[in-house]
């Protein structure tokens, strides 16, 4: 350590007042394509290892190698796992870069990096730990052709000493995260280990961060809502897939067929109670669906926009033939090829009303990991019941980061198929029109190819209520009307929001998705700094629940907090809302691509409150890269 | 005592493989497709419950509600039938599939669903009913429309036209064929060999639009059909029925057997003709092409490779009614996988 370091964080050990201690956020700045999500992921599981509440969030770009990409890791001893607004403590790797990655920083900062960078001379607020990865690395990986990735793994160790991890758990981490690897185990061993004895001879301690042990992370466990929704896709009973790659839903497809393969091919004969076709565009992915559905599969797919985009046509289909149709839509930010690599909610109107015509969809919209796996199985559910399209909407944050949760629980009670017709209800009613609404509910019956009931056939063209084909006036508006009271039924079947609703309240907070946990860690800033209590309605579902009326008219302004740039869920809304309601009703946006924050929100709301509020100007990661598909 | 109808080896009556009455123009080319397609299904004793039609959109999407009334169908959307096809196939193995689609639906808008459908070898007999032109929305040229020839309002197409059959063994379809609507022992043979095999049937039937494609100086009109047909080998197909005994005379042919155990006889008009010559067939649809005449008949056949279901190696029933215990794995499954992630 050069001795203008020392006199730097000697100046920082002073300013410094107390330890910050299992509540910090932890950037690594790295390049892509280098290796660095295996280092980054040992961190993250060594500090849930410790009892530490913890969540990884990836931002990277659209390309395989080659550009900056950045992981924050947060520690919250209060279970807040929101994307943290500020960057605590920086580990720069990436010298394209680091020098805005430090000259970003909030005073009191630390910094973990690469030597040769020289970034202590940047700033003098800040604590710096330099490190010469590449000598390091060379005596315990005699393979330079590895050492570019074995180099990764002495950030972790480093940064063990310094925050005061375990090193038992983090080679536990190391083992978990390269499984049977052996040779790969020893030489990623010994870099950590190289890191821990460099910072161990090399640093005192100058920065506030500290891990120590808690017991608030017993039993749970770390995965992407996108391997969550595969997982519930599984128990759900899918047995046909198709689907086209495209980021970030890919993952939700792949991690379903190393499942199935592992859990759906029948024992005894070895072949498969599943079919996962990759088709060649996502028009023939919803086809394919759509032709399992009608005749009678459980089926999905997964895309995101663009895809969503090019389903247009067919989901009208599914919507006026009555086929059922579970499409998860991981979005990520548009319009057209957008930021493909980043987070939004910005498919939400188009998803509501997609194709042409009179059409409206039940859309899902879970927030956790937890959520993705039961809405899979509820989308099931609804599809078949309904015998229509249902949308899960995720987004890229809940899809491809890694959340901490408790473990999933197994689904108990049989699956709902719907209202199959069967020889007795055929019985029962006496005759049977494949689009007549035998019980007021706007859900008729429905027979399978194959099952030996009686035939229809199914079309996207004008139909009576036998499904035969017919342009008249009468049979049409009957039939649309008996679709929109099987969509008013479904408001009574599709998840109902979680409400907290305070009494002391003035406003209420509407939020959704991903958004929920900033919502969450907004309240309690708003509660805790400036004393304002709100309520909060955290929406699960599209059509809207009946409560939605009664939340409104319980505040005074109602935030309706999304990840878009037109307020779409508000606007929904609005459809829905007296025009003295409608008024009520304000919105907070955020649209960078990067996961919403509480700090955001919580300056967002009290501006509109017409507090005083200090302008920060908010860090754009990435800005200027170029982006693949 | 009343006179005994007529029933096919399944017990069924002529009359239940009859659909609704068509709406389409009389003489419409497809109306005789139709009807051979009634016949096809009734000699070869198909169980219409198992049967399912899908269709795009067009003048000839309209037919599979002409045929098979006691069949599922689905009208699906323009040019994309093939990707319904294929997920109902998915679904339920045991289902007989029949496509029909029109030279627009297949050869413009959905040209991209034909091409892999012809990869994936999928079970299903894919009929193209081909009049050179758009039915439905009247008249317009279709990419099968042949260089010179002239719409009714004067236009020529100056494109070379796509020819479906040449896409189709170039891509893998394992049953290629051309025939013309208004040769009826031809199609009906055709069609019944379509039956018994199992993978991808392209079936291209040139049949010719009345109202907006049959006249003089269109290649796909009657008589200029009629005049240009060069038919490649008689085609005679023997099913092979489990008590059946398959008793005939091959003489001068060249015999195929189906996957079934049936056999298709091809009489060959001229030496050296070889349906299972994937080069052959190509060498021959060019050379007539040139001629400006179409080969009918068997162009290309391949009775044994491996179907799209086949390689799935999916369970013996249909995936579409396997029962909740075989779909959803146990508690113990889901306990590994969090373990896994703890
Ligand atoms: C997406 C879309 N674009 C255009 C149409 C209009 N359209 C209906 S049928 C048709 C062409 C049909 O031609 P072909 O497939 O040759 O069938 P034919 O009517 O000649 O039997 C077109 C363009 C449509 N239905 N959908
Ligand atoms: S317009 Fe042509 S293709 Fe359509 S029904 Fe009439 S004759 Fe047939």
């Amino acid at each position: 350590m050069s001795p203008t370091d020392l006199a730097v964080q000697e100046k920082q050990a002073t300013a410094h007042r107390q330890r910050v201690v299992n509540d910090f956020s932890i950037q690594v700045a790295t390049v892509n394509g280098s290796g660095s999500q295996t280092a980054n992921m040992v961190l993250l599981r060594s500090i849930l290892l410790m009892g530490v509440p913890v969540s990884g969030k990836n931002m990277f770009p659209s390309n395989i190698a080659g550009l900056p990409t950045w992981y924050t890791i947060r520690a919250s001893k209060r279970h807040y796992i929101a994307r943290k607004k500020e960057v605590d403590f920086l580990v720069a790797m990436n010298p394209e870069t680091a020098k805005e990655d430090v000259l970003t920083l909030e005073p009191g900062s630390a910094v973990v990096y690469d030597e040769p960078l020289k970034l202590n001379a940047l700033r003098n607020d800040l604590v710096f730990y330099p490190v010469p990865f590449d000598k390091l690395v060379a005596p315990v990986c005699p393979d330079a052709k590895l050492r570019r990735l074995v180099k990764n793994m002495i950030y972790p160790g480093v940064l063990a000493k310094i925050l005061g991890l375990d090193m038992k758990l983090m080679e536990q981490a190391l083992g978990k995260q390269l499984g049977k690897k052996a040779k790969a185990v020893v030489l990623n061993a010994g870099a950590l280990k190289a890191g821990w004895d460099y910072a161990e001879a090399t640093f005192t301690k100058q920065d506030p961060f500290f891990i120590e042990p808690m017991n608030e992370t017993a039993g749970k466990i770390l995965i992407e809502g996108n391997a969550a929704a595969a997982i519930g896709c599984m128990m759900a009973g899918v047995t046909v897939v198709a689907w086209y790659p495209i980021t970030p839903s890919s993952s939700l497809c792949e991690s379903l067929i190393s499942y199935m393969k592992k859990y759906r091919v029948d024992k005894t004969t070895g072949k498969a109670t599943f079919a996962i076709v990759q088709a060649e565009d996502e028009i023939a992915s919803l086809g394919m669906v759509i032709g399992a559905s009608w005749a009678g599969a459980r089926s999905m797919t997964a895309t995101a926009g663009p895809g969503i985009s090019l389903m247009t046509e067919f989901t009208g289909l599914a919507y006026y033939a009555e086929a059922p149709a579970v499409i998860f839509n991981v979005q990520r930010v548009g319009p057209s090829t957008g930021l493909p690599t980043r987070t939004a909610q910005g498919d939400l109107l188009m998803t509501a009303f997609l194709s042409h015509g009179d059409t409206k969809h039940i859309m899902l919209i879970p927030s956790s990991v937890e959520e993705a796996y039961t809405m899979a199985m509820q989308a099931f559910d609804l599809a078949e019941h309904f015998q229509t399209p249902v949308f899960v909407m995720m987004d890229l944050d809940l899809g491809m980061n890694n959340w901490m949760s408790d473990a999933f629980t197994y689904p108990t009670g049989p699956i709902n198929r719907g209202k199959l017709l069967t020889e007795a209800k055929l019985k029962e009613l006496g005759s049977w029109g494949r689009y007549t609404d035998v019980d007021g509910d706007g859900i008729p019956y429905r027979t399978i190819p194959g099952d030996h009931m009686p035939a229809y056939f199914a079309r996207g063209s004008g139909h009576n209520a036998k499904g035969q084909y017919s342009e008249r006036p009468d049979d049409y508006v009957e039939n649309m009307d008996r679709l929109n009271r099987k969509f008013e039924t479904a408001r009574t079947h599709v998840p109902r929001p979680v409400v907290q609703t305070n009494p002391k309240a003035k406003i209420g907070f509407i939020a959704f998705g991903t958004s929920h946990f900033a919502t969450e860690e907004s309240r309690d800033q708003l509660r805790e700094e400036t004393k304002v209590e709100t309520s909060y309605y955290r929406l699960r579902a599209y059509p809207f629940t009946d409560d939605l009326v009664k939340f409104v008219d319980a505040h005074e302004h109602v935030y309706v907090i999304e990840q878009n740039r037109d307020a779409q869920m508000r606007q929904l809304m609005k459809l829905e809302l007296s025009p003295e309601r409608q008024t009520k009703l304000r919105s907070v946006l955020h649209y960078n691509g990067l996961p919403i924050d509480a700090r955001s929100i919580t300056d967002d709301v009290l501006a509109q409150e017409g507090f005083e509020v200090a302008k920060k100007t908010s860090r754009v990661q990435g800005a200027g890269m170029t982006g693949g598909e | 005592m009343a006179t005994p109808v007529k029933v096919n080896r399944i017990g069924l009556e002529p009359q239940t493989y009859k659909g609704s009455k068509t709406t389409l123009c009389a003489g419409c080319g497809h109306n005789a497709i139709s009807e051979r397609i009634i016949d096809a299904f009734y000699e070869m004793g198909v169980d219409p419950r198992q049967v399912i039609k899908l269709s795009g959109i067009g003048c000839s999407s309209k037919s599979p509600a002409y045929f098979l009334g006691g069949s599922h169908g689905f009208n699906a959307v323009h040019g994309r039938m093939p990707s319904v096809g294929t997920g109902a196939m998915l679904a339920n193995k045991k289902l007989i599939a029949i496509g029909i689609s029109g030279d627009g639906d297949t050869g413009a808008i959905g040209i991209g669903q034909f091409v892999h459908l012809m990869r994936r070898n999928l079970p299903i007999v894919y009929i193209i009913e081909d009049n050179g032109c758009y039915g439905l929305t009247k008249g317009q040229f279709s990419p099968t429309a042949d260089l010179g020839s002239k719409l009714k309002t004067g236009v020529v197409n100056d494109l070379p036209p796509i020819d479906t059959c040449a896409l189709a063994i170039e891509l893998g379809a394992t049953f290629v064929a051309r025939s013309f609507s208004g040769d009826k022992k031809q199609l009906l043979s055709l069609l019944k060999a379509a039956l018994a095999h199992r993978g991808t049937v392209m079936l291209d039937v040139i049949s010719p639009c009345v109202t907006f494609n049959d006249h003089e100086g269109s290649t796909k009109s009657y008589a200029y059909v009629k005049d240009h047909d060069n038919p490649l080998e008689e085609v005679s197909f023997v099913p092979y029925f489990e008590d059946i005994a398959v008793d005939y005379e091959p003489g001068s042919t060249q015999e195929v057997t189906m996957h079934d155990g049936s056999k298709l006889y091809l009489k060959k008009i001229e030496e050296g003709y070889d349906a299972t010559d994937k080069i052959n067939a190509l060498r021959r649809l060019q050379e007539t092409a040139r001629r400006g005449e179409f080969a009918t008949g068997i162009i290309y056949i391949e009775p044994d490779r491996d179907d799209f279901l086949t390689q799935l190696n999916l369970v013996d029933e249909p995936l579409a009614t396997l029962p909740l215990d075989r779909v959803r794995p146990g508690k113990e499954a889901l306990d590994e996988i969090m373990e896994g992630l703890r």
